[in-house]
């Protein structure tokens, strides 16, 4: 059946490959933000040859597009984004395996990525979780800055701290993964239930909470540092820390898409997307996340991983869906359904 | 006369069989490569071509309907026989037509037990092209000859045409998109029927718990909808109603100003408005620090939630109310309030007994319409919510967040729907089947009554500091284009402009180098093609519903108002669902994009134009078609004239909410063609407010500049009323 699917894929490819240029065409889906989407479609033009078309969407609409596709695939490369939709779309089969001889020159966590998921998705860069304040509404309480787990759990904090809903976000999803895998599940969840006095708002996007910190909404959120360099540099009084106790991280992801039309062309975009070349866009953009190729040069402004303390964060168990589905529906009984302090 | 026309569709459809390619070309007609390989090439063979030279037998019925109806056209008999020839013609080439476009797909039989039925297909079908399109339009054209032929509509082959269009339109464009998604209600994960998953998908707390009104915990995003949506229409309706109220029957000095305040919200990006409410209200927002300041009041966050989500649905849909109401108060016809008061009834007396239940099928009309924008609006409860979840939220986070989960948010649709569903009958039990016919043949010669103080002051009360809000709003947000980094870094720029608008002159011309442009002459081309396709659309939809009689109209009404109840986001995946795989395969094309534009904005066109159509008597169609004019004259020369404000309303409207739409067509952007709210929407994503608000202000002024040319060339309706100095004291 798949190879009658990828037979007639193929001669789907064949019917419609366009004659326009001889090098082709490759279609990208780009999560990142919109300006290192179009930095690496100049790029991979400049270097390859071949025409990138490229649309800017969110994880989770791609991933939806993909799904709505699946009959009739219009993409080539899912670029970017957090990785546990592309590990669900590899889980749903509607990726690709695909071995880059570029493989080598990543960093562990980004192999593993690519081994958990069978071979097809690949990290190209991660991102710790951890707290974002606003360093004026602090001085204003005069409250100290968080830099634990345990700190958030202060009475000061009561009603200022701002976590997206994990039923929505996928960033809410890692912290409350994390947390499981740092204290344990029930006490994972006798954390977020103590918590819970203390937020004033689980907001439907992963981001939002961040730019509440930002524009001075609320003094804490739990959100990825890197987006927190973003907003600093944008001249918003925001400043993050990674927890103590140690902190989860996510691994930003690419995919081959099944079924892809420009097969071969899909294939060269992924491997130059693994090369230091490629990588280094991602800080011209201004976005600080730690790229997965070891011969990227880190960024200054970015927030090192050597400086925190990263647990094991076990992408594999914890990007299954029936575990996410578990673990979700458990926080909404026992910590969402919560009344509002 | 009458049977040439069948001669002419079936001549069409035959030669676009033969001279057009059949299926879809990737690379569009306009390059004419197809002209060629029209015979030879199996991409661009013509209909027969791909019968005889390309074995697609399955076509061959298809032409030989369409040479059927040419039989039918010729061949001397009685209209009464020839009308059924071609209805039966007709029908069969639709039917395969449709039957063949169906079963066979990319991959040969699309369902398995067709497999089983006739073996394994060795051939393959792409999407339908220009001559597939075309024998398409014919055959239905066909039908609806043959149906009116044989005496229905009123024998008018005109009115045929038209219900057979809009239906037609209809059912391919919302009906099947929809009907595709909200399937996935009734399957599990792998696409099979287990009808009880809805219930298990309904039957939660989460969706209809009602603990807020007992005081512990939150409600269920149902009732959180549902609440919502009922405040929002009634409070649309009482502004729009007081907006209406002061434009037309007082001497209010600043009309067009007011007109103009009225109209801005809707030509804006709609998280501009949640943005300045923030900025305003939120707890760094003006008013917080300055209560802080002044009185030490410790900030809060009232502002998310129910109460922020529904001001900002207040400024965001109280134009719509406006827009709808405002002809109607116009139409209210001055002879009855005379009549009234020369019976002796005060002005407060008429204006409550004769001119308000006269408006009641406009209120009912703006409350429906407040209610339907109110549960299919995203932006705002995306910006202000909170954790106020409403069903369209939740709807938008069951497809794109971490559940994924299809089920579920077609399940939550389906209550959507539900809802709308209930509000459109409600709405006509409320109109009810009396008449509000006010504009008739007879001269009308009554001055306008003015109105009542007391009502006049009420409305005044109302409107005025709403006004005076509205503008403080606009004010804030024009600013923040104008500054550095908005709500912290107040040095002024023009950075923010010129990163978007940026124009270069040299050797070679102008060149276009800022950023929005690319997005900004999309947006405006794409929203020009739909605007008058929308109104066209609308208008004729909303001529039928109220002026003729037919089979299966109620239906028909109900399908229009579709593609309005569900939201944005929906829409958004339906489209990319039912238009990735052939037979309509147009994904990644600039059509999707204007079929969804009209589509989705259609509904308020054909709600402006019943509700002013039902105020102009029918006696002047009937007079028309003494005189022995056909429908489509008396539409043109009697009803069309008398629908200014109507036509006006929809052009506008379809207009604006091309331009402003962003949640169902984020599914649908491709890098060519990128619309200006999609790259708006990417800079808040980002952070940066300044360009994202510089350009919702240019399309701001684009959008005004738009209205101002549509008012103008569509004019205003004459009514024969004496145009008065209306003494009524400045409200």
């Amino acid at each position: 059946m798949t190879t009658g699917i990828r037979l007639a894929a193929g001669a789907l490819a064949l019917a419609l490959a366009t004659p326009a240029s001889a090098q082709g065409v490759v279609n990208v889906y780009c999560s990142v933000q919109v300006e290192w989407c179009t930095l690496a479609a100049n790029e991979f033009q400049k270097a390859s040859g071949i025409k990138v078309s490229m649309s800017q969407k969110g994880s989770g609409e791609t991933i939806a597009q993909l799904k709505a596709e699946a009959q009739n695939p219009k993409g080539d490369v899912w670029f970017g984004g957090t990785g546990d939709p592309h590990l669900q779309a590899a889980e749903e089969n509607l990726t690709e395996a695909y071995k880059s001889p570029k493989m080598a020159d990543l960093h562990p966590w980004a192999v593993k990525q690519n081994t958990d998921s069978g071979g097809k998705t690949v990290g190209i860069y991660a991102g710790a979780l951890g707290f974002g304040f606003n360093t004026e509404l602090l001085a204003k309480k005069g409250a100290k800055a968080p830099a634990c787990w345990a700190d958030l759990l202060k009475p000061e904090f009561k009603a200022e701290i701002q976590m997206a809903n994990p039923n929505s976000s996928g960033t809410a999803y890692v912290a409350i993964a994390t947390l499981v895998q740092l204290m344990g599940e029930q006490k994972a969840f006798e954390y977020l239930k103590k918590m819970h006095a203390n937020i004033n708002a689980y907001t439907r996007s992963g981001t939002a909470p961040m730019k509440a910190v930002a524009r001075g909404e609320t003094m804490v959120s739990i959100s990825f540092v890197h987006d927190g360099v973003t907003e600093a540099l944008a001249g918003f009084p925001v400043k993050t820390a990674t927890p103590c106790e140690g902190t989860g991280y996510e691994i930003g992801s690419m995919s081959i898409v099944k079924g892809a039309r420009n097969m071969a062309n899909a294939k060269k975009f992924y491997d130059w997307a693994l090369t230091p070349e490629a990588q280094k866009l991602g800080a011209q953009a201004k976005q600080f996340q730690v790229p997965s190729n070891k011969a990227t040069p880190l960024p200054p402004q970015a927030p090192k991983f050597a400086d925190m303390k990263l647990i094991d964060y076990d992408q594999a168990k914890y990007g299954k869906s029936a575990e996410r589905k578990r673990l979700i529906a458990r926080w909404d009984s026992e910590v969402g359904a919560l009344p509002k302090p | 006369m009458i049977s040439r026309a069948p001669l002419a569709w079936s001549v069409a459809g035959l030669l676009a069989a033969l001279a057009l390619p059949w299926y879809a070309l990737q690379e569009g007609l306009d390059s004419g490569a197809w002209f060629s390989g029209l015979w030879s090439s199996e991409d661009y063979a013509s209909g027969l071509a791909q019968i005889v030279a390309h074995g697609k037998w399955w076509l061959a019925p298809v032409l030989s309907a369409l040479v059927a109806c040419i039989v039918a056209a010729l061949v001397p008999t009685t209209r009464q026989r020839r009308g059924t020839l071609l209805l039966l013609a007709g029908t069969a080439g639709l039917v395969l037509f449709v039957a063949q476009a169906l079963g066979i797909g990319l991959r040969g039989w699309t369902a398995g037990w067709l497999t089983t039925l006739f073996g394994e297909l060795d051939g393959r079908q792409v999407g339908l092209g220009a001559g597939g399109a075309v024998a398409l339009v014919a055959l239905l054209s066909l039908l609806s000859i043959g149906l009116a032929l044989r005496g229905a509509f009123g024998g008018d082959a005109f009115v045929a045409g038209a219900v057979t269009t809009v239906a037609a339109s209809i059912v391919l464009f919302t009906a099947w998109p929809i009907l595709r998604i909200l399937v996935q209600a009734f399957q599990d994960g792998d696409g099979v029927l287990a009808p009880a998953l809805l219930v298990e998908r309904l039957a939660t707390e989460k969706i209809w718990s009602l603990r807020c009104l007992s005081g512990g915990g939150r409600c269920g995003v149902a009732w959180n909808t549902l609440f919502l949506a009922l405040g929002c229409g009634a409070g649309t309706t009482a502004l729009g109603l007081a907006f209406a109220l002061i434009v037309m029957r007082t001497s209010f000095g600043f009309k067009k100003t007011l007109r103009v305040l009225t109209v801005l919200p809707i030509v804006t990006p709609p998280f501009v408005i949640g943005l300045a409410l923030i900025l305003v209200f939120g707890r760094s927002g003006l008013v917080n620090q300055f209560l802080e300041w002044s009185m030490g009041i410790e900030p809060t966050r009232w502002i998310y939630g129910f109460h922020g989500v529904f001001l900002a649905q207040l400024f965001a849909f109280t134009p719509v109310a406006f827009l709808v109401l405002i002809g109607v108060v116009e139409g209210v016809s001055p002879t009855l309030e005379e009549a009234s008061q020369t019976l002796r009834a005060d002005r407060w007396s008429t204006f409550t007994t004769v001119s308000l239940p006269l408006m009641r099928p406009g209120l009912a009309n703006a409350f429906l319409v407040g209610f339907i924008e109110s549960i299919a609006d995203f932006g705002n409860p995306i910006v202000l919510g909170g954790d106020y979840g409403v069903l369209s939220t939740e709807i938008y986070f069951a497809v794109v967040g971490a559940q994924l989960d299809y089920g579920r948010a077609a399940s939550l649709a389906l209550l959507l729907l539900v809802f709308a569903l209930g509000a459109f009958f409600l709405q006509r039990r409320i109109v009810g089947s009396g008449s509000y016919a006010t504009i008739s043949g007879k001269g009308d010669s009554g001055l306008p009554t003015p109105l009542p103080d007391a009502a006049r002051r009420a409305a005044a009360c109302v409107a005025l500091p709403w006004a005076a809000f509205t503008l403080l709003l606009y004010g804030f947000a024009f600013v923040g284009g104008l500054v550095k980094v908005w709500g912290r870094d107040y040095t002024p720029t023009l950075d923010h402009y010129a990163k978007a608008f940026a124009v270069e002159h040299t050797a070679d011309g102008l060149i276009w180098t800022g950023a929005a442009w690319n997005s900004f002459w999309t947006t405006v081309k794409l929203a020009a093609i739909a605007a008058p396709l929308t109104a066209a659309l609308g208008l004729i939809a909303a001529w039928l519903l109220v002026r003729q009689r037919f089979a299966g109209r109620a239906t028909l009404e109900f399908a229009t108002m579709l593609s309005f109840a569900v939201p944005g986001t929906v829409i958004g995946v339906a489209y990319v669902f039912a238009f990735n795989v052939p037979p309509i395969e147009i994904t990644g094309t600039a059509m999707i994009i204007v079929l969804c534009f009209i589509f989705r904005n259609m509904p308020v066109g054909v709600r402006a134009g019943m509700a002013a159509m039902s105020q102009i008597d029918r006696s002047l169609d009937e007079a028309s078609i003494t005189l022995r004019g056909r429908a489509p004259q008396t539409l043109f020369y009697v009803v069309l004239p008398l629908l200014r404000p109507a036509i006006v309303g929809a052009l506008v409207y379809g207009f604006v909410r091309a331009v402003t739409t962003v949640s169902a067509v984020v599914f649908l952007v491709t890098a060519e063609y990128e619309l200006a709210t999609t790259y708006i929407i990417l800079r808040v994503i980002n952070g940066d407010y300044g360009l994202a608000i510089a350009y919702s202000c240019a399309l701001i002024v684009l959008m005004l500049a738009v209205i101002l040319l549509i008012q103008f060339a569509v004019g205003e309706r004459r009514l024969g009323r004496r145009a008065v100095a209306l003494t009524g004291g400045p409200a």
